[in-house]
């Protein structure tokens, strides 16, 4: 804007040209505070994986080398195995465990004012919270498999939670239980929003109850399907707190996901750049799922 | 809740119901199952857990537990129980819920009824901000916080948490608003009401749901968080759920599992207080945060 004389400027002008100016300068803080603690830090981030810091940042670049060790350690190996065996199983049963709740809540249930508030609390719980009840609940010295045992059951096993093959799966377990009444309110969402007319029109043409699931409601909740994978998905990603409450990664390492990976090399074990690099191909990964997603919606709500 | 019921087309017969009641009520009690054990054991004395498995009542009730966890037990190095920690989680949650919900206003105030070239632009990258993985932070945050002073405090905390809660109040904000009458906007700026005037007499009145909506979003979030208050507020100042991890996973000898589970309640207890009282805008906030991205 050009410098312009205060004198000469009156008061009503000036009370016009700040209230022109007010709506800008009330986003501008958060608009600055995004620019440098998100977009900046992640700048910061993406060239600290390029130079090889390791307790403390170091500013010397190294062109790809984190990248390319990065790959070669084996504990980041097992965390993209665990990571896709847990974000798999996790979508897949969270989705089927949904929709299945969603669908027979649907059919004009008595109590389903109070059933979906029970199938839905979970997801207010912290995650730390969840893993400590799941913890000993699994944990075959005093959870499920003592109990089967004293109850008669006594070649009863249920250890996987102390096995390193099965560990993983204990945290599919919690998680599923966490968030799959969450994916049950999403389907409700979308039955809900199906037009009735439809269904009675194909009710009279003599449609069984499967063909109307599979033939006309099913497609219809295309955007709640779409909508369920990117969250879980991005959760899967993003976990952390759940495996660090229930397992800390063990047995050794073998339930460490990414999350755990670059915390351990990034604070622990001193190794910066790799962590960075790390929290790159993380980002990457929530940015190739996140970003469509976010840009289809933004251009459907035009 | 706000999912209006309908009127449903489907028929179906009285073996299928049957099946239908039995399978829902079936995981109601999987739902139910973990807090129900957490809140027996924490009635128990340790001897009928370590003697007698989980799932059952106790033969004899104590509050024993409760008490030992929330003022003696062991966290880290010290036996304070989780009292303090408690006290961090409310110093830290209400002024980051308090400070992000009226920016969060305050944006989608502007987003939408003001509309400025590249207001798309500055949204999207808000929106996008809300989704991070933060593992991509953590290492400047522990830098700034540093330079600042603050790290390991509970300021930090409150700082880091109003900081990663915008992204998510300025949606509510203005998704919601993004419906409000523009009309009603402009024709109290032709009567001459100011850019705050407007805000102050016109929107805020009619604001009150999706205030509710985005504080239980928001303290729901930052109460329950773990990986921040983890990374920049180790010790004295933790927040509950680390110091409900540290109870957890650093007790040495016998481990006193009623104490951990009257621990985790009373981690999850505020939370699920909101969730009770307040249930209908907590899902609200969870569907705008995802179906309408």
């Amino acid at each position: 804007m050009a410098a312009t004389d205060p004198m000469l400027d009156s008061g009503a002008d000036f009370r016009t040209r700040l209230q022109n100016w007010l709506p800008k300068i009330v986003l501008a803080p958060s608009f600055a505070v995004m620019v440098i603690f998100v977009y900046g830090f992640i700048a910061f981030t993406i060239y600290l994986s390029f130079t090889d810091s390791r307790m403390l940042p170091s500013y010397d670049l190294v062109g790809w080398q984190n990248y390319e060790r990065l790959f070669r350690v084996r504990q980041w190996d097992t965390a993209l195995v665990n990571l896709g065996i847990f974000a798999g199983l996790y979508i897949v049963i969270s989705t089927i465990i949904g929709l299945l709740l969603a669908i027979f809540l649907d059919q004009k249930i008595r109590g389903e004012g109070f059933l979906r508030p029970i199938f839905l609390y979970p997801m207010a719980l912290s995650f730390i919270v969840t893993g400590t009840a799941w913890k000993w609940i699994l944990d075959p010295a005093i959870g499920l498999e003592v109990t089967m045992q004293r109850w008669g059951w006594e070649s009863f096993q249920f250890d996987w939670i102390k096995d390193s093959e099965m560990a993983i799966y204990t945290i599919v377990i919690a998680a599923v239980w966490q968030s799959s009444g969450f994916v049950m309110a999403m389907f409700l969402a979308g039955l809900r929003g199906i037009d009735n007319e439809i269904l009675k029109a194909a009710q009279m043409d003599g449609a069984s109850n499967f063909q109307m699931y599979r033939r006309i409601i099913l497609p219809q909740l295309r955007p709640a399907f779409l909508s369920a994978f990117v969250i879980l998905s991005h959760l899967a990603i993003k976990s952390y707190d759940l495996v660090v409450a229930m397992t800390d990664g063990g047995p050794g390492t073998s339930t460490w996901l990414p999350a755990l990976f670059m915390y351990e090399y990034t604070f622990t074990r001193n190794q910066m750049g790799i962590g960075a690099s790390s929290a790159v191909i993380m980002l990457m990964t929530i940015a190739a799922i996140m970003v469509p997603y976010l840009y289809a919606e933004l251009r459907e709500q035009k | 809740m706000a999912i209006a019921s309908s009127d449903n087309a489907i028929r179906s017969n009285k073996v299928a119901r049957t099946f239908i009641y039995l399978f829902l009520l079936l995981f109601a009690l999987f739902y139910l199952m973990p807090l129900g054990i957490m809140l027996v054991n924490s009635l128990k004395p340790l001897s009928e857990i370590t003697a007698g498995g989980m799932i059952a009542m106790p033969n004899e009730w104590t509050i024993e537990p409760w008490l030992s966890a929330w003022s003696t037990a062991q966290i880290g190095v010290q036996p304070t129980g989780l009292r303090p920690y408690f006290i961090n989680s409310i110093a830290m949650a209400v002024p980051a819920v308090a400070i992000s919900t009226v920016a969060g206003a305050l944006n989608g105030y502007v987003l939408t009824k003001w509309h400025f070239r590249g207001a798309t632009w500055v949204f999207g990258l808000l929106l996008f901000s809300c989704f991070i993985p933060f593992q991509i932070v953590l290492i400047p945050m522990a830098r700034i916080l540093g330079l600042l002073e603050i790290a390991g405090t509970t300021y930090g905390l409150i700082l880091v948490h109003v900081v990663y809660g915008i992204g998510f109040s300025t949606l509510y904000f203005r998704n919601y608003y993004a419906a409000f009458p523009t009309e009603l906007v402009r024709a109290a700026q032709i009567d001459g009401a100011g850019f705050f005037q407007i805000f102050w007499r016109i929107m805020l009145p009619s604001s009150g749901p999706i205030i509710a909506v985005c504080c239980i979003w928001q303290f729901t979030n930052i109460w329950n968080d773990f990986l921040f208050g983890a990374s920049f507020a180790s010790g004295d100042a933790a927040p509950m759920t680390v110091a409900l991890n540290n109870l957890v996973n650093s007790s040495t000898g016998e481990r006193p599992y009623n104490v951990h589970f009257a621990g985790a309640i009373m981690a999850a207890a505020p939370t699920l207080l909101v969730y009770i009282v307040a249930g209908r805008y907590f899902v609200r906030g969870l569907m705008a945060g995802s179906v309408k991205g």
